[in-house]
């Protein structure tokens, strides 16, 4: 009675199982629960999750926002494009537009801070990774995702593309900086 | 009656002739898929590789998205109705439901695959196999994919006609093997699957043509996952089976428990579907109570499943051979294991490979929270090429080195090639895992032409250890394309020029009715160290080994994720 071969009818449903799957079952058994509730667990008492906190909008009505956000916050220009690098108030909502094939603005936020970052789309699908930190998410036209974020250390970090959006899906690069807190005089807006 | 049933001397298999030939047909399309999609295979790890980077964006993303849809998809399905036909028509020895039909449904499958492949080429479709909305692709990409996608559904639906027909005309006695049960529960699967294809497809050919205005993006991946994830479900209940048939054929060996067995598989059909959820962990607009019970297949009970077969289909060859008189300490019958038999040794590499690479990275990745660290990462083609390649493909491959002889009667050439060609596909298959996944926890993007980000406003640059990984992983892949190359001149070699083992004699008589053997109903008890009621101590021991590196892994990536920024 191989497993290529027929078990006579109904015989083997009363075949004794061994011990040795018995316990194995039993073990693995645990683990899966053990899986399972780590996620509520860590929802509770991790530091790292996303709420799930998400609404509909058009795009158009997006990219507007964005603008006045960059309009009232921009601190100064970087690269031949003029990129602007904007520094919102602590603790307030700030906002990232991923479009082919770069991110808007630069953003540039305090240590220790918890900002709402707004995120989404204008055009095809994109992935929002932040390196070296290595934390992705998944960015999409027609969705404001709400992110509660806490930069814990100061620097300069990558906001890169890892959703493939086209030809130059490659190049599409950014920057955050995360500066100390309360060294927040405001630069010259330019 | 026409002559129409044989029976093969060597295996005692009967054959219909019918089903002979669409088995043939879709394993012989299966095998020219895989060696086409293997060659895109190494076109992208080479340029990958950053010092070689062999071709340009443009390209890259056009053979990127050719390497996903031939092998994820068309290879494997092609391989999977091939499979289907012999867990039914063969190992039942009935005829086959509709044989004509067959032909229908592998012409449409060979003419979708073709018009996918035609408009991959053509360069207007480098959309990547998940062919994500907003992003056109060209009409006849997903018109193509959905004529495929019918005609293998034409395939599974022979496969439960022939099923009625056997027990109708009653050509096996008792229960239907396990084999056939778990290539059952693949096509249980497979209807899922598809649907889910047909419902996600078809509305975004319709816009792909002007007449739907827009498809939202986050319905659109929903839906397609449960085709893009669930038909990687239906190759692990393929592969599993897969694995009990050469433990089968190679030992003879029995399931330990039929009932267990049989229950693990029905937890697949069950559970299994709804983990399309890891791919939408990231996304906005799920809650999070959503996530948590889909990802974990509702608390992980076709995980439960996968572990179980893993205690399984070695402990039943652990059994054949202490049975067999390899009984010595714990792992004598491992030993004394033909290894420089493709068969098992494809086979056993598929099944450890599966276990501890794509098994292990592919639960502790799906769970909600570690999956911020590396979704979009090229982990992720890390754990499924641990997954698809070294599990399902690998395992494939094992079989049809014995099928293939079996099936066109002609013996194995160059059978000491073919002796390392499940080391070289299986390490060099492995090794890419593992460099692709070391190289993913350093933030390397999945599908991205150039990780030094040429021709951006912005530099940044990954740590020299990724760059290592990755130019790691083309060297791998060098010795993974070779082992599958040496799959493909193996097989056709066999088909083209293999000795002949004399020719098929049809029979106008039915064959004998296929019985099970007379029962034993007690357990292993006598064998084992002694050890009552523990006849596989020797898997026992590998299974706890899996497990302690699975919880450590488990908790050392919650470990790493609580260190870096806190959001909500």
């Amino acid at each position: 009675m191989t497993a290529l071969h027929p078990p006579s009818k109904k015989i083997w449903w009363n075949q004794p199982v061994d011990r040795v799957e018995i316990v194995w079952i039993g073990i693995a058994l645990v683990w899966c629960l053990i899986m399972f509730f780590f996620m509520p667990f860590w929802h509770v008492y991790g530091e790292q999750n996303y709420s799930g906190e998400a609404y509909r909008v058009q795009p158009e009505r997006f990219a507007e926002k964005v603008n006045e956000f960059v309009a009232e916050h921009t601190v100064r220009h970087e690269t031949d494009r003029q990129i602007p690098v904007v520094r919102p108030p602590a603790g307030s909502d700030i906002y990232l537009l991923a479009r082919l094939w770069d991110w808007y603005p630069i953003l540039e936020l305090e240590k220790g801070e918890t900002y709402r970052l707004h995120v989404s789309s204008t055009d095809w699908q994109h992935g929002l990774s932040i390196q070296p930190i290595n934390i992705n998410f998944q960015v999409l036209p027609g969705y404001e995702m709400v992110l509660q974020i806490t930069p814990t250390e100061t620097g300069e970090y990558a906001v890169v593309c890892n959703e493939y959006c086209g030809i130059m899906h490659h190049a599409m690069l950014s920057k955050l900086y995360v500066v100390e807190s309360g060294r927040n005089e405001r630069g010259p807006s330019t | 009656m026409k002559p129409e049933f044989r029976t093969c001397p060597d295996s005692g298999l009967v054959f219909h002739r019918p089903a002979e030939n669409l088995i043939k047909a879709n394993a012989i399309a299966a095998t020219v898929f895989l060696a086409v999609g293997g060659l895109l295979g190494l076109l992208v790890a080479l340029t990958r590789w950053p010092a070689v980077q062999l071709l340009n964006a443009e390209h890259f993303y056009t053979v990127l998205t050719g390497h996903g849809v031939v092998l994820l998809l068309v290879w494997i399905l092609f391989f999977e109705i091939a499979l289907l036909y012999f867990c039914s028509a063969v190992l039942l020895r009935c005829r086959l439901a509709t044989p004509r039909l067959g032909w229908v449904a592998f012409g449409l499958m060979l003419g979708g695959a073709a018009m996918t492949a035609i408009a991959i080429l053509q360069g207007g479709s480098s959309v990547m196999m998940t062919s994500y909305v907003p992003m056109p692709a060209e009409p006849h990409f997903y018109l193509g994919l959905i004529l495929f996608a019918v005609g293998a559904l034409i395939g599974v639906f022979m496969f439960f006609g022939t099923l009625v027909i056997a027990k109708d005309e009653k050509t096996y006695e008792g229960s239907i093997p396990l084999v056939t049960f778990g290539a059952l529960t693949a096509a249980i699967i497979a209807v899922f699957t598809i649907a889910c294809g047909a419902i996600i497809l078809i509305p975004t050919f319709l816009w792909s043509i002007g007449y739907i205005s827009e498809i939202d993006a986050l319905m659109y991946r929903l839906i397609w996952w449960g085709l893009g994830h669930s038909s990687q479900q239906i190759n692990v209940a393929a592969h599993v089976s897969v694995w009990y048939a050469i433990a089968a054929i190679v030992f003879g060996a029995k399931p330990m428990s039929e009932k267990v067995s049989r229950g693990a598989f029905f937890l697949y059909i069950l559970f299994i579907s709804i983990a399309s959820a890891h791919h939408l962990l990231g996304d906005p607009g799920l809650s999070t109570e959503w996530k948590i019970f889909n990802t974990s297949y509702a608390m992980y009970l076709a995980v439960l499943a996968s572990l179980v077969h893993g205690l399984t289909v070695p402990g039943s060859i652990e059994v054949a051979q202490r049975e067999k008189g390899h009984d010595k300490g714990l792992f004598e019958w491992l030993r004394k294991a033909p290894w420089g038999n493709p068969v098992f040794s494809g086979m056993f590499l598929s099944l450890v490979g599966f276990g501890f690479i794509g098994g292990i990275s592919g639960v502790v990745m799906g769970a909600e929270q570690i999956n911020f660290l590396i979704h979009n990462t090229i982990y992720v083609p890390g754990h499924f090429h641990g997954t698809v390649a070294l599990g399902t493909t690998l395992a494939f491959m094992a079989l049809s080195l014995w099928l293939v002889p079996v099936l066109f009667r002609r013996e194995l050439v160059w059978p000491r090639l073919a002796m390392w060609q499940p080391w070289l596909f299986g390490i060099g298959t492995a090794l890419q895992a593992f460099f692709m996944m070391g190289a993913g926890t350093l933030g390397v993007s999945r599908r991205h032409w150039d990780m030094a980000f040429a021709g951006s406003a912005f530099e940044w640059a990954y740590p020299g250890m990724a760059y290592t990984m990755m130019a790691l992983n083309g060297v791998s892949a060098i010795m993974a394309v070779a082992g599958g190359a040496i799959f493909v001149v193996v097989i056709v070699g066999t088909i083209l020029f293999g000795k002949k083992k004399g020719a098929a004699e049809y029979s106008a008589s039915k064959p004998a009715i296929l019985t099970g053997p007379a029962e034993s109903l007690t357990g292993h008890g006598n064998i084992g160290l002694g050890i009552k009621g523990f006849p596989a101590p020797g898997t026992f021991i590998l299974a706890m080994f899996l497990l302690v590196i699975f919880v450590v892994y488990y908790f050392i990536n919650y470990g790493y994720l609580a260190s870096v920024w806190k959001f909500s």
